[in-house]
C-alpha cells in the first residue's frame, strides 16, 4: 500500500515528537546529575561552625580553651552609605583602609554579585560589641561567630601546636571537611587530634536566586544540620609541671621531660627554647620571626632531635651484660684514668678510686669499666664473631625501645639510630673489626642516637624493673579511649632481676654523699630517694651536653625523669640539678633549695650559639 | 454573512483544534506566571505582571479568533492575499531602518508601550499568498516558471528576514518545504537538504576528508542500486546518474566550503552557538550558559515534577527568558517529564489534525494554507523545545500559544483560526 505524503509528513512529525519524549526521559529521569546541578544552583549553605574540642591537662585544667570572636561579613551589594568613620572606630580599623575595601567592591561589584565576603576576621567580642550595638548604621554588614584558640596556662606551647587556615593541600586531601577559610590543627597535639578536635560543621540551607540573593530557608530549615562540637581532649601532661619545667629550661636549649613509669603518661615534656603559648593564637604573625629564629623554636628537640644518649647509656650495656652472662655484679675492673683500648689509644677517665665493682661504676660513671663490659660482650666466644655479638647487642638496645620510633601518639617523632654490623662491615671490611672500633659505644657515644624521649623512656625502664609503657600524651576521658596498645607493657630482653643489682648505683650516685665519688649528689633531696645516672655526651658542635635521667623515689617510683641539656658540660652540674627540681616539684609541690632553682632558672647559655 | 454552509456551528467546526487551543494557552498563562512568581508576588492578573499582561493578550487574542470566525467572510482571505504580503514586505524592509534595536536585531516596531514583529505577521501573508499562488488552476511545481514564483514568494521575505538578523523566524521559511513536498516536490529535496545537514556537521566535527569519504560511500551505494539487474539502463536511469554526478560534485563542493561558511559567513554568536551545541566547544558561562541552566531545570523536574511555582530555576531567575523563549523550561521543572508529554502530545494532536483536516479539503486553497499553519507550528516547535533540551542551537523564536508575548500569540492564533473558518466552509469528503 502506498502512503501518502500527509500520511508521511504525519509519521515524520510523531517521530520528532518521540526523539524530544526520549532526549526529555534522559535527563529528567535517568540522568541524576541535572537534579544535583539544580540544588548547587539553587541553594546556598551558611556555615555554622563548630566550637573545637578543649584540651585538659591531667588534673582537669584547661591547657587549651576557646574564646569566642566574631568575623565581620559583608555583602557589597546590601551595603548603603555609611558612615565609614564610625565603622572604623567600632572595629579600629583604618578608615583609609575600609575606603579602599568599598572601593574594591564596587570596581568588582558584578563578579560579586549578591555574595557575602569576609571583611575583617577575628573581631575580639569588646570590639564586636561595639559594632554591634551601632550595626543599623552599617548595612550589609553582619558578625558571624567564630572560635579562637586561648591558653590559659603558658605550658606546651611545642607540645599543643597551633591552629590556623587551611592551606590548599590540606582542603585537597580532605576535600569534604575543609573549605577555604577553615582552621586546622598544624602542629603538635591538635594535628594529632585534629580529627576528633574538630567536630563537624553544620549549615543552614537557604534558597537563592541567580543573582545569589537570600531569598528563604529552605523547607523550613528541615534539611539543616546542627553543627558537632569537637570532642574534648584530657592529656596526660601537669600543667603546673609543664610550667615549672619550662621555667628551669628558660635560657637553655635542650629537653625536660617527665614520665609516670607505671603508666607511660608524659607529664612534662619541654623543648627549649620553645613557643610561648600567646604566639600560638595569632601564628600567621609570628611564623615568619619564629621560622627565623636561629634557636628553631618550632623545633620540638623532645621527639625530633637525636643525641649520642652519653654515660647514662651505661646501664643498658650493663644490663646486657648481666643479662649475657659475661658481668656480674662483683666482678671489678681497674681504671687508671682511662681504658687503653689499643697499645696507644686510650678512652679516658676522670679520678676515681679503682677498681670498682658495678654498683659503683655507675654510682662513679666509670668509662673503663664499661669498655670491658662490652669488650666481653662484643668478643664473646657464644657467639661466631664479633658481627654476630655485635647484632646481638643491638637486638637487646632495641628491646629498650631505641633505634625506632617509640610509637608515641605525638606526631612527627624520629626513631634516633643504632648502628647495625653491616655499617662496621662495610667500614672495616668484614670480620676485620672488633671491640676497640667501637669502644665508644660502651659509653653511649659513637654512631648511637636517641631522641630524649627514647631517654626519659629508659629511665621509665629503670624505675620499672624492665619495662615500658609507650609514652603517651592523651588519657582516657568520657567518650574517649585510647588504642590499646598504650596499656601493654613492653619488657626489654633483659630479666628483670638483674635490674636491682644496677639500682643500688644510680642511688648511690644522688646519694652517696659529698666525697662518696657519686656524680650526681646535686640531685639529692633528703626523703625523695631519687635514683639517678648522669652523662656527658660529646657534641661536635661545642661543649659537651648535659645528661641525666633519674626517677624517684626508690620504690614505687613515681616519676622518671630526663634531662638534656646541649652544650651545658658534666651532666652531674645542670641536668641532674634541674630534673631533681623537677622531681621535687612534681612529688612534694614545692621546693626546698630556693637558691639553686634561682641559679638554675637565672642561667643562660648561649642558645643561639650553635 | 455565514455563508457557504448550511451546516450548524455544531457540526462545521472543528472543536478538536479550538479546545487544544484553549488548553495550550492556558497551560502558557499557567507556567508565564510560574516563571515570574515570587512568594510576595500579588495577584496574578495585576496588569503590572507578565501573568496580568499575558492575561489581557490572551482576552483580546479571543477577540480577534470570533471576529476571524463570525465577521469576516473566509473569501476574503484569498482577496488580500497578494496586497497584504506586499504590505508586510514592505514593513519588513521598513523595519529594518525605522525598528527600534532589540537583542541585535532591527525587526521590532515600537508604538508606545506596544511593540509588534512584521516578521511574525509575514508567516500569515506568506502562507495566504503561497496557498493562493499554487491553488491556481494548471498549477505545477514541475514547471519552472511556477517553480520559480514559488520560489521567490518564499525567499523574499525569507531574505529580508535574515538581513534583519532574526536567523530564528527566517529558519521556519525552511518548514515550507514541506508544504511543497506535499504538492508535488520530489521527496529527493527533503532528502538532499537533509545529507546537506549531515555533511555539515560531520564535517565542522571530524574533517573534510571524512565528509568526502562518507559522500562516496552514499554515491557508490546509489550507484549499486541503479544498476543493479537492468541492462540495458533505461533513459530515466541514465537521467539519474548524470543527476548523480551533478550532486556529488556539488555536495564536494559544499563540504570543501563548509569551513569557508563557518568561519566567514556566519556571525560570530550564530557560530559559538553551533559549536557549543556540536561539544566542540564549551562555554558554561557564555553562550553554554543558557542551554546549560535550561537542561538544568528541565532535568531537575523529574516525573512529576516540583509542583506549580514549586521551580528554584525557574523562579530563581537562573533560566534567562524564562517567559518567552525558555517558557518550556518550568513546564519541564514544574510539571516534569509528565507535563512535557501532554504539551508534546497535544502539539502532535493539532498538528496531525490540521493535516489531516487539511488533507480533506475540497480546496486546495485550504489545503495549502492548512499545511503552512501545519508546518510552521511544527517548526517552532522542534527548534523551540530542541533549544531547551540541547538538541538544537539556541535559535530565539517563541513556543506557540505559551510563550509570553502578545505579538506571536496574536499572530499565531490569527494564523490558526483562519485555518478553522477556511476549514469550516468547507464541504468534507465524508
Amino acid at each position: 500500500m502506498e502512503i501518502n505524503r500527509g500520511d508521511k509528513l504525519i509519521l515524520g512529525l510523531w517521530a520528532v515528537i518521540l526523539v524530544l519524549l526520549i532526549r526529555l526521559f534522559s535527563i529528567q529521569i535517568v540522568d541524576d546529575s541535572y537534579k544535583r546541578d539544580a540544588a548547587n544552583n539553587s541553594m546556598v549553605y551558611h556555615t555554622i561552625y563548630p566550637p573545637r574540642g578543649i584540651i585538659y591537662d591531667r588534673k582537669g585544667e584547661v591547657l587549651v580553651g576557646n574564646r569566642t570572636c566574631y568575623d565581620i561579613l559583608v555583602t557589597p551589594r546590601e551595603v548603603t552609605a555609611f558612615d565609614t568613620l564610625a565603622l572604623a572606630q567600632a572595629l579600629d580599623l583604618d578608615t583609609l583602609w575600609i575606603r579602599e575595601q568599598m572601593a574594591y567592591y564596587r570596581k568588582y561589584r558584578s563578579r560579586i554579585g549578591w555574595q557575602t565576603l569576609q571583611f575583617v576576621k577575628q573581631v575580639s567580642a569588646e570590639k564586636y560589641m561595639r559594632f554591634a550595638e551601632r550595626a543599623y548604621d552599617f548595612p550589609g554588614f553582619r558578625g558571624q561567630v567564630r572560635t579562637v584558640r586561648e591558653y590559659p596556662f603558658n605550658a606546651g606551647g611545642n607540645l599543643l601546636g597551633y591552629v590556623s587556615e587551611v592551606n590548599e593541600k590540606e582542603i585537597r586531601r580532605e576535600p569534604e571537611a575543609y573549605k577555604s577559610g577553615d582552621y586546622i590543627g598544624k602542629t603538635g597535639l591538635e594535628a594529632a587530634r585534629e580529627k576528633d578536635l574538630r567536630g563537624e560543621k553544620g549549615y543552614h540551607v537557604f534558597l537563592r536566586d541567580s543573582r545569589n540573593k537570600v531569598q528563604d530557608s529552605y523547607k523550613d530549615g528541615s534539611f539543616d544540620k546542627e553543627a558537632v562540637p569537637g570532642k574534648n581532649i584530657v592529656t596526660t601532661i601537669d600543667a603546673h609541671l609543664q610550667q615549672y619545667g619550662q621555667e628551669l629550661m628558660k635560657g637553655k636549649k635542650g629537653s625536660l621531660i617527665a614520665l609516670e613509669p607505671s603508666t607511660g603518661e608524659i607529664l612534662a615534656m619541654v623543648s627549649s627554647p620553645g613557643i610561648d603559648v600567646d604566639v600560638l593564637s595569632d601564628m600567621g604573625a609570628n611564623y615568619s620571626r619564629l621560622a627565623a629564629d636561629p634557636g628553631r623554636p618550632m623545633f620540638n628537640r623532645t621527639v625530633q632531635a637525636s643525641y649520642p644518649p652519653g654515660s647514662v647509656f651505661k646501664l643498658v650495656n650493663g644490663l646486657i651484660g648481666l643479662q649475657e652472662g659475661v658481668l656480674q655484679p662483683w666482678y671489678q675492673y681497674p681504671c687508671n684514668r682511662g681504658y687503653y683500648y689499643t697499645k696507644t689509644r686510650k678512652l679516658g677517665c676522670h679520678g676515681h678510686r679503682s677498681p670498682l665493682r658495678l654498683d659503683e661504676a655507675v654510682m662513679m660513671s666509670c668509662n673503663a669499666y664499661f669498655c670491658y663490659v662490652l669488650k666481653n660482650l662484643l668478643e664473646n666466644d657464644n657467639y661466631e664473631s664479633v658481627s654476630d655479638a655485635f647484632d646481638k647487642w643491638r637486638e637487646y638496645v632495641l628491646s629498650f625501645g631505641f633505634g625506632q620510633k617509640l610509637g608515641s601518639d605525638f606526631p612527627s617523632e624520629l626513631g634516633g639510630n643504632i648502628p647495625t654490623s653491616k655499617l662496621y662491615d662495610k667500614r672495616y671490611g668484614r670480620k676485620r673489626w672488633r671491640t676497640s672500633n667501637v669502644i665508644s659505644l660502651s659509653i653511649g657515644q659513637g654512631e648511637i642516637g636517641a631522641t630524649p624521649l627514647q631517654i626519659a623512656n629508659l629511665a621509665a625502664i629503670m624505675a620499672n624493673r624492665g619495662y615500658y609503657y609507650i609514652p603517651h600524651i592523651v588519657k582516657d576521658s568520657d567518650g574517649f579511649e585510647i588504642d590499646g596498645k598504650y596499656k601493654e607493657r613492653h619488657y626489654t630482653m633483659v630479666d628483670t632481676s638483674h635490674f636491682s643489682k644496677v639500682i643500688p648505683g644510680m642511688w648511690m650516685a644522688v646519694n652517696g654523699g659529698p666525697g662518696s665519688g657519686g656524680t650526681a649528689g646535686m640531685a639529692c633531696v633528703p626523703g625523695l630517694d631519687i635514683c639517678g645516672k648522669t652523662g656527658t655526651a660529646q657534641n661536635p658542635h661545642g661543649a659537651d651536653n648535659s645528661v641525666f635521667i633519674c626517677f624517684a623515689p626508690r620504690d614505687n617510683p613515681k616519676i622518671a625523669v630526663a634531662g638534656y641539656i646541649e652544650n651545658a658540660g658534666w651532666g652531674g652540674s645542670w641536668a641532674c640539678p634541674l630534673a631533681s627540681l623537677l622531681i621535687e616539684k612534681y612529688l612534694t609541690g614545692e621546693t626546698t633549695r630556693p637558691d639553686l632553682e634561682k641559679r638554675m632558672m637565672e642561667t643562660v647559655f648561649n642558645v643561639a650559639g650553635n | 454573512m455565514l455563508q457557504g454552509t448550511d451546516r450548524g456551528l455544531k457540526s462545521s467546526v472543528d472543536w478538536t483544534l479550538i479546545a487544544i487551543y484553549l488548553v495550550l494557552v492556558f497551560i502558557g498563562w499557567l507556567n508565564v506566571y510560574a516563571s515570574i512568581h515570587t512568594p510576595d508576588i500579588g495577584s496574578p492578573l495585576s496588569f503590572s505582571l507578565r501573568s496580568g499582561k499575558q492575561f489581557v493578550w490572551i482576552l483580546t487574542a479571543f477577540v480577534l479568533a470570533l471576529v476571524i470566525m463570525f465577521a469576516i467572510s473566509p473569501r476574503l482571505w484569498e482577496v488580500i492575499a497578494t496586497p497584504g504580503y506586499l504590505i508586510v514586505v514592505v514593513l519588513l524592509v521598513a523595519v529594518i531602518f525605522l525598528g527600534s534595536e532589540h537583542k541585535g536585531s532591527h525587526s521590532w516596531f515600537s508604538v508606545g508601550p506596544i511593540s509588534f514583529q512584521p516578521a511574525e505577521i509575514s508567516k500569515i501573508t506568506t502562507s495566504l499568498l503561497l496557498a493562493g499562488v499554487m491553488s491556481r488552476q494548471n498549477f505545477s511545481l514541475s514547471r519552472w516558471k511556477d517553480f520559480w514564483q514559488v520560489a521567490a514568494v518564499l525567499g523574499l521575505p525569507m531574505l529580508i528576514i535574515l538581513a534583519e538578523n532574526e536567523t530564528g523566524s527566517a529558519l521556519v521559511y525552511v518548514g515550507m518545504l514541506f508544504v511543497l513536498y506535499r504538492e508535488g516536490l520530489p521527496g529527493i529535496f527533503l532528502g538532499l537538504i537533509g545529507l546537506a545537514i549531515v555533511l555539515f556537521i560531520l564535517t565542522l566535527k571530524t574533517s573534510v576528508w571524512v565528509s568526502l569519504i562518507a559522500l562516496g560511500v552514499l554515491g557508490l551505494l546509489y550507484l549499486w542500486y541503479l544498476l543493479r539487474n537492468t541492462r540495458p539502463l533505461s533513459r530515466e536511469r541514465r537521467f539519474s546518474l548524470c543527476m548523480l554526478l551533478l550532486a556529488l560534485v556539488v555536495f564536494a563542493g559544499l563540504i570543501f566550503s563548509t569551513d569557508f561558511a563557518f568561519n566567514k559567513v556566519l556571525q560570530d554568536h550564530q557560530r559559538l552557538r553551533i559549536e557549543v551545541l556540536l561539544g566542540m566547544k564549551d562555554d558554561p558561562s557564555g553562550v553554554g550558559y543558557n542551554v546549560r541552566q535550561s537542561m538544568i531545570a528541565i532535568g531537575s523536574g523529574g516525573f512529576f515534577g516540583k509542583g506549580f511555582t514549586n521551580g528554584t530555576q525557574n523562579t530563581g531567575g537562573f533560566v534567562p527568558e524564562q517567559s518567552t523563549d525558555f517558557i518550556f523550561c518550568t513546564v519541564g521543572e514544574e510539571w516534569g517529564f509528565f507535563g512535557c508529554f501532554i504539551v508534546l502530545v497535544l502539539y502532535g494532536i493539532l498538528i496531525t489534525r490540521i493535516v489531516r483536516d487539511a488533507d480533506r479539503s475540497r480546496e486546495a486553497f485550504t489545503r495549502i494554507y492548512g499545511y503552512c499553519v501545519a508546518s510552521c507550528l511544527f517548526m517552532h516547535l522542534f527548534i523551540n523545545i530542541g533549544m531547551t533540551i540541547g538538541l538544537m542551537p539556541v535559535i530565539g523564536i517563541p513556543l506557540p500559544f505559551l510563550s509570553y508575548g502578545g505579538s506571536s500569540l496574536w499572530a499565531f492564533t490569527v494564523m490558526l483560526f483562519i485555518f478553522i473558518a477556511l476549514n469550516r466552509q468547507e464541504k468534507k469528503y465524508f
